[in-house]
């Protein structure tokens, strides 16, 4: 199996924000990304009720699609994520699988009533993008506040960590990896 | 928790229940599904788990109905009942019924978390508590107390009636006696044994500071008090105050100790407000409060306070068949510390340990035990390894005329049959008269041995 990463916008997403991903997982994690063509928008997912789209469903389409040597294949969309369960999640993995997707919705200041600011949706999307790719290769939650494995279940939880794994889990990532 | 805390999600609800099981399997939980309330009853039956999830709207066997079934099978997990909008009110309800909360479907991420690890945290809250509680169990057990004794006998016996009063008890004795264990008998016994027993050498401290230590003082009450302190009255408030050495209090001392006695309430030095406190005062002495009283050194009405109830602890010289037993426990004891095999003691050592009088009570044969392990390196304690010989137990104990030996061995055989003459004559054999006739001769007195 080749160790790179696939990633897959789904929906229209900005070329700014592919990069983004790519260059924070190459850098944090030493392993290198692809980027795969673009999915459609999501409609299918898409639920009425609760204006949202279910991120199960995503998940369940990203694993056909899922390319056979890819190490992990992660989507990235602009939709507001929901599972069943939950009110929204800022992303989702699958379990014991490669697929994993973010969303961008919830990490945009706009969305709190913000002013916009680049920097600030640079930070917390390479803290989901590392948060879902570690769950991806199997981490938990960690209970270090400032390790991006800390579960961020709003965006103060987000914006409080730093992007990047306490040493713990960097140990243990690599080890995953090795293994895989 | 050593391993990973378990969580039960039960919901008719597929996508529901795989959604909530993935997210919590982020978190590191050990998570099962169930798909009705009946498999769930079947599944917590086979396992302890630490949380269930129970949804409340199911068909055929319903929420409230599983949570009954569930609390039955497992009463010790702690169970959050999932409901819509609609059925706040049953999930209301549940609660009355003993589930720990509920949550309403969808639910904000944050909220879930906040109650599992809310339930996580109390049920790791509880094991502390079970594991604290029985080793306090374990502490004050009397077995720290040995002895199988008559005299011992009657001290447990006393113990086991006295701990569950809120009687002030007066605990007398010779020095090393076991006045102190005592203390924490009656105190681990009583329904006080989960709040703090405090124990103050009263004899050790001069007498301005034992009254700071006792109530405690303001902060700027005398030079050095820089912070407020609380007194050791304060501390056991609810629980036991041991006064050791209760004898050697100052006059001044008895006053304010008698005060708090009789009112349950003092201040603190240098303070102006009045502290309630409820505790139970142990005190104990190896002096002769009543020569002490007779003397003036002792006040009489604290006395009365102090001897409600009395236990008079027997000198090891007159529970010498506990030697044994106490120093085989004493071995096991060193030898598990001294991290080496369990040492034997030989008969000629045992013999020695039987014959010499102890002054120092059972302290003094912990002590020699633990000596006698360190110096000693063989698998049993030899007569070398003790600090006396027969020789000296035989100049120390016994006088060279044969009359006063006499006397001795009279007086001892006497003691040890409470004098009861008809059994010291037979244990002398010789008939009651001619013992009569000795103990006129030697001018034996009771209690004067």
């Amino acid at each position: 199996m080749s160790k790179t990463i696939t990633i897959c916008p789904i929906g229209f997403v900005e070329k700014d924000i592919i990069n983004t991903i790519a260059d924070c997982i190459e850098m944090r994690c030493g392993i290198d990304c692809v980027v795969s063509s673009r999915m459609e928008n999501p409609k299918y997912a898409y639920d009425e009720g609760r204006c949202q789209y279910d991120s199960k469903l995503i998940l369940k389409n990203l694993i056909k699609c899922c390319p056979q040597d890819a190490l992990r294949f992660m989507g990235v969309t602009h939709v507001d994520l929901f599972v069943p369960i939950l009110k929204y999640v800022f992303g989702l993995s699958q379990v014991e699988g490669k697929c994993s997707i973010i969303s961008i919705h919830r990490l945009r200041p706009q969305f709190y009533d913000e002013l916009a600011d680049p920097n600030l949706l640079k930070t917390r999307i390479e803290k989901t993008v590392l948060h879902e790719l570690g769950h991806s290769l199997g981490l938990t939650h960690c209970r270090n506040r400032h390790c991006v494995m800390y579960s961020s279940t709003k965006i103060d939880h987000t914006d409080r960590k730093q992007p990047d794994f306490c040493p713990t889990c960097f140990e243990l990532l690599n080890w995953l990896i090795k293994k895989m | 928790m050593a391993q990973k805390p378990s969580i039960l999600v039960v919901d008719d609800e597929a996508a529901m229940r795989e959604s909530l099981r993935d997210w919590l399997m982020e978190d590191g939980y050990e998570v099962a599904l169930a798909s009705s309330g009946k498999n769930a009853i079947t599944m917590a039956t086979e396992k302890n788990f630490d949380v269930i999830l129970l949804d409340l709207k199911m068909p055929g066997m319903d929420g409230l109905e599983a949570l009954r079934g569930l609390k039955d099978v497992s009463p010790q997990t702690e169970i959050l009942m999932m409901t819509a909008y609609a059925t706040v009110d049953t999930a209301v309800h549940a609660m009355k019924e003993g589930a720990f909360d509920y949550l309403v479907k969808p639910f904000d991420p944050e909220e879930i978390e906040i109650q599992i690890k809310k339930i996580i945290a109390h049920k790791e809250l509880i094991l502390e508590n079970i594991l604290l509680r029985k080793k306090l169990e374990e502490k004050y057990q009397f077995d720290e107390i040995i002895g199988r004794s008559d005299p011992m006998q009657e001290i447990f016996d006393l113990i086991g009636r006295v701990a569950p009063t809120d009687s002030t008890v007066l605990i007398t004795g010779e020095s090393g006696t076991g006045k102190e264990l005592v203390a924490q008998a009656l105190h681990g016994n009583s329904s006080r044994c989960y709040m703090p027993f405090i124990a103050v050498s009263c004899g050790a401290l001069p007498d301005s500071l034992l009254e700071s230590e006792l109530f405690g003082y303001e902060k700027g009450a005398f030079t050095g008090a820089e912070n407020t302190k609380r007194g050791r009255f304060e501390m056991a408030d609810k629980g036991t105050l041991f006064l050791d050495e209760i004898g050697d209090i100052s006059l001044k001392t008895q006053v304010d100790l008698l005060r708090v006695l009789q009112e349950k309430e003092f201040g603190r030095l240098g303070g102006e407000d009045t502290i309630k406190v409820d505790v139970r005062v142990i005190a104990a002495t190896n002096r002769d409060l009543p020569q002490a009283i007779q003397e003036n050194r002792f006040r009489e009405d604290l006395y009365y306070r102090l001897n409600v109830i009395s236990i008079d602890m027997p000198p090891l010289r007159k529970r010498k068949e506990d030697i044994p037993l106490l120093a085989e426990s004493f071995i096991r004891k060193y030898c598990l510390e001294m991290n080496r095999e369990e040492a034997k003691i030989a008969p000629s050592s045992l013999k020695l340990l039987m014959d010499y009088d102890w002054p120092g009570n059972v302290r003094e044969l912990e002590n020699i035990i633990e000596r006698a392990l360190v110096i000693g390196r063989g698998k049993e304690i030899i007569a070398n390894d003790l600090p006396f010989s027969s020789r000296d137990i035989m100049s120390e104990s016994f006088p060279k005329s044969l009359k006063m030996m006499e006397k001795m061995h009279i007086e001892r055989i006497l003691e040890e049959c409470g004098w009861n003459i008809s059994r010291a004559a037979r244990e002398l054999d010789i008939d009651r008269q001619t013992l009569y006739n000795k103990i006129e001769k030697y001018d034996i007195k009771k209690g004067e041995s």
